[in-house]
């Protein structure tokens, strides 16, 4: 079994973040497991710019963000391996990790960095109730097939929830020639940054309507229409306020939930309301060595946070993998 | 009158206040901006308004994977749904660096189309 | 000419399909979907019945008792997620109690072997999270669940595997009956057969119609349900039934077989045969019921929410056999609950019904009864992960995150027979897109996998039914 001092689960910001910022901390043996062919996480497809402003005081894209790290990584002579996929973490920090040329492989780790990110609110979770076609996809979804495969989701477009990724995406599917007709929001607020409130959608004259929602998704293949409704303080949509709209795609961006399964197969203690790891001022969890950094251990605004998060949780490593020799 | 607009230069979103003064060095009086890029982000949205462009670009030879790419700073606004037109019509050809020009000086503004990500 | 043609490729369908594949015939299964098992067999509560509801000398109690002994074979000749963890009924009342005993002593006259009631107190050993209101309740030893689409789909691979041919996408319009033979007209063309099977399901009372004059009617009865995430699994660990009233059947809460709790359904008879729609106050309704059952079900836990139709007949029976018009044209119809309970029996008489008609059928040789096992990466030993990983790379390759789904699995159930052709098709088999995140991370890369092995565009992959397209063409 090979053996590492730190083990950092996720390639994305906060795991790059982190084993750079350990090895900056004096930590030789240390690897990087990414799920994608490619390290950066979520930022590869997040093509938009707006990230670095406070770490690099420049304005970029997220590939750019993203690729700047890598560097970083590549330069300190961090290993990393991506294609590889972690199915479990004991609790004596074991991992049980495949990869599609190594197969399957078992390696042990003084100190483990959570890094894993977050995943969206799906549908479900939402319950929306109609029926069940193609074109209802989560934000991300869209992002991923329109920014990194070039392929368009839809023609006419109405987006639930008005977190900054909905809004990016009412810009970017309106860039590539589809018709945005709404951005719905069931909270009397926009939950997305103002600048992108006037960026994405006030550029491009589409509405957005607070205190409404949808409450029925017709169409037996794909979508043929949504019905949007406002809603009551309950956030339950009033009926008398019903409207029919016709699209062919519902976009959904309501919300991202830390990804925290492999933190469990662990026995990580996970937080009810951020669905994230307890953690203590080190970032370090119930279970001594195992840190968490980033989206998973609560969604964050701006990744330029997340990045100085993932520094404190390097460097906390390193102390505490220091500690013990 | 006073126009308002949000600040899109930075994650904050200065609630900016913009006013026509004859007797001010810009023609303006720019209010509630915390540095001085929003001052420059204002009096461009009443002269002439210019928006940072991202988007993809074809790779040759490579199916189902698109080259991000960004102009390196804004041009006209009105410009910009043209601009994505002519922006399909480009495709990379590999190995790319980030920082590579895909497109040069666009529409005489000295602004350059850039590679976004590096791909070998 | 055909020896025999079956109309539908669901459950039954199948079923008889694969009973048929015994004998050496030449059988052609007709589909109007792109794939088997999309209708009620796709959209139910997956439960075995142990068969103690169905009224005495019914064809419900026949084919449900016997049907249920049938699983166990079926499902590991053809390697189909099957459990035998038994079901409760649960009594709240005197009357409740009442209907329990009558429940028990129906079940005795059906033949239902393993059969108990127990008290409140015997009841909190076997499922702690019971109601606090639940005084009573039958148990069911026999009682179980079952993969139905996968069972369904396994039955036609095997079928096909063993001769049976499969036409997907093809709709029957018309049947013309001659001297001897059907002339069965479809959007694909004409087929002609010496037996003609009806196994449409919903459908079954048009394709009756064309033919028999001795009409049926079909009727969807919609029922609504929630999918609770596999964190929820330890709520219950059996079937659990509500004692039906005189307003109403109660809904269920059950484990399923891949650790995931279901709960509903509500029984509405609709219009509408492709209404699939779910509705807030409906599963309102079935929310509120079910914690009557069951205390705090975690339905923030909840992955998705759909409805299933059942195939409901007017005589309240289940229509099987030769129509007494028309020879050699046979009715399944109306198989409703306890229709896929009841599956293997009916999938036995009806070809035992079939080779009688057809006469001197020879054995079809080298019959084999069981399929390539698929392989469940997720159920590998780590030795034998390596293994498969070094014999083919794609087995290390992890497409669905949230149920561990490799992409050798993908194109493993691409590429079998009755193999899959929409990405809805291959979460029917081998699950990428059931977890939690509900394909959100995993779909761009099944629709990739989809336009590689099936060598068509991305643009022409489908999400489930022939329209469902999911891309609109290239951004550049």
């Amino acid at each position: 079994m090979k053996n590492y001092d730190l083990v950092v689960v996720g390639g994305g910001p906060a795991g790059l973040g982190a084993a750079i910022k350990a090895r900056e901390n004096g930590i030789e043996n240390i690897l990087v497991l990414e799920r994608d062919h490619e390290l950066g996480g979520i930022l590869n497809q997040c093509i938009h710019n707006g990230f670095g402003l406070h770490v690099f005081n420049e304005e970029l894209t997220g590939p750019e963000y993203a690729e700047i790290f890598v560097e970083k990584l590549r330069e300190s002579k961090i290993e990393y391996r991506t294609n590889t996929f972690v199915l479990n973490i004991s609790n004596n920090k074991v991992l049980d990790i495949i990869n599609d040329e190594t197969g399957f492989e078992k390696i042990e780790a003084k100190a483990v960095i959570l890094a894993m990110g977050c995943r969206e609110r799906s549908r479900g979770a939402l319950k929306i109730p109609g029926t069940r076609p193609s074109g209802v996809l989560t934000a991300g979804t869209a992002q991923r097939l329109v920014n990194i495969n070039g392929y368009n989701v839809g023609k006419e477009i109405v987006i639930l929830g008005s977190g900054d990724i909905g809004l990016i995406m009412a810009r970017r599917l309106t860039l590539e020639g589809a018709k945005v007709k709404l951005v719905l929001e069931i909270m009397d607020k926009p939950s997305g940054l103002e600048r992108n409130i006037n960026q994405c959608l006030n550029d491009f004259d589409i509405p957005l309507r607070l205190s409404h929602t949808i409450s029925d998704i017709k169409g037996n293949d794909r979508v043929e229409s949504v019905v949007v409704a406002q809603v009551d303080e309950n956030l339950n949509p009033i009926k008398s306020t019903e409207e029919e709209i016709k699209c062919d795609t519902l976009i959904l961006s309501v919300g991202l939930i830390p990804e925290n399964e492999l933190s469990k197969s662990a026995g990580v203690l996970i937080d009810s309301k951020s669905n994230g790891p307890i953690v203590d001022e080190n970032l370090e969890t119930n279970v001594r060595g195992i840190f968490a950094c980033g989206n998973v251990l609560h969604v964050h605004g701006l990744v330029d946070n997340v990045t100085k998060e993932s520094y404190i949780a390097g460097e906390k490593a390193a102390d505490y993998i220091k500690a013990l020799a | 009158m006073i126009i308002e607009k949000t600040c899109i230069v930075c994650p904050i979103g200065c609630h900016l206040k913009i006013e026509k003064k004859q007797n001010s060095e810009s023609g303006y009086e720019i209010t509630g901006n915390n540095c001085p890029r929003g001052e420059k982000y204002a009096l461009k949205e009443m002269i002439n308004p210019e928006r940072i462009v991202t988007s993809t670009i074809k790779i040759k030879d490579l199916k189902n994977l698109m080259l991000p790419v960004k102009t390196t700073d804004g041009i006209p606004k009105d410009k910009v749904l043209d601009f994505m037109k002519e922006v399909s019509n480009y495709e990379a050809i590999r190995p790319i660096k980030r920082g590579d020009i895909i497109i040069e000086n666009i529409y005489g503004t000295g602004v350059n189309l850039v590679a976004a990500k590096t791909i070998n | 000419m055909f020896d025999v043609i079956v109309i539908g490729s669901g459950i039954i369908g199948s079923y008889i399909s694969r009973e048929l594949s015994r004998y050496d015939l030449d059988v052609l299964v007709l589909e109007k979907e792109n794939d088997v098992a999309n209708g009620t067999s796709k959209a139910n509560t997956a439960l075995v019945h142990a068969g103690y509801d169905a009224k005495p000398n019914t064809n419900m109690a026949k084919f449900n008792v016997l049907g249920n002994s049938m699983f166990d074979k079926v499902c590991d000749e053809l390697y189909v997620p099957f459990k035998r963890p038994g079901s409760l009924v649960l009594g709240f009342n005197d009357s409740d109690k009442n209907t329990i005993h009558d429940l028990y002593e129906k079940g005795i006259k059906n033949g239902v072997p393993g059969l108990s009631i127990l008290d409140r107190k015997q009841l909190l050993e076997l499922e702690p999270n019971i109601g606090d209101d639940v005084i009573i309740a039958l148990h069911a030893a026999t009682g179980g669940i079952v993969g139905p689409w996968e069972l369904a789909i396994a039955l036609m691979e095997n079928a096909m595997d063993n001769g049976v041919s499969l036409n997907l996408n093809t709709e029957v319009i018309d049947i013309i009956k001659q001297e001897s033979s059907f002339l069965v007209k479809t959007n694909q063309g004409e087929f002609e057969s010496k037996i003609l099977i009806n196994a449409a399901g919903l459908f079954a009372d048009t394709i009756n119609n064309m033919v028999s004059n001795e009409k049926i009617t079909i009727n969807p009865v919609a029922g609504e349900y929630f999918l609770l995430d596999k964190t929820a699994q330890n709520l219950v660990s059996r079937v659990v039934f509500q004692c039906p009233s005189e307003t109403s059947k109660g809904v269920v809460v059950t484990p399923t077989v891949h650790g995931n709790i279901v709960v509903g359904p509500d029984s509405i008879e609709i219009l509408e045969k492709e209404d699939k729609a779910t509705h807030k106050d409906r599963l309102d309704f079935i929310k509120n019921k079910a914690l009557k059952s069951i205390k705090n079900i975690p339905f923030n836990e909840n992955i998705t929410n759909f409805t299933g139709l059942r195939a409901s007949s007017t005589t309240g029976d289940f229509i099987i056999g030769e129509a007494k018009d028309v020879k050699g044209f046979i009715n399944v119809a109306g198989i409703k609950s306890p229709g896929l309970s009841s599956a293997p029996a009916i999938g036995l008489y009806v070809s035992n019904l079939a080779v009688n008609i057809l006469g001197d059928v020879k054995e079809n040789s080298s019959f084999n009864p069981r399929r390539k096992k698929p392989l469940v990466f997720n159920d590998l030993t780590d030795d034998e992960k390596t293994e498969i990983i070094k014999k083919d790379k794609k087995y290390g390759n992890i497409i669905c995150r949230c149920e561990t789904v490799s992409e050798g699995e993908i194109v493993d159930c691409i590429k079998r027979n009755a193999g899959a052709t929409t990405v809805d098709g291959v979460k029917k088999r081998v699950r990428p897109g059931m977890g939690r995140c509900q394909g959100g991370f995993c779909m761009p890369r099944v629709v990739e996998i989809l336009s590689r092995e099936l060598n068509i565009p991305m643009e022409e992959v489908m999400k489930n039914s022939k329209s469902s397209y999911i891309l609109t063409g290239r951004t550049k």
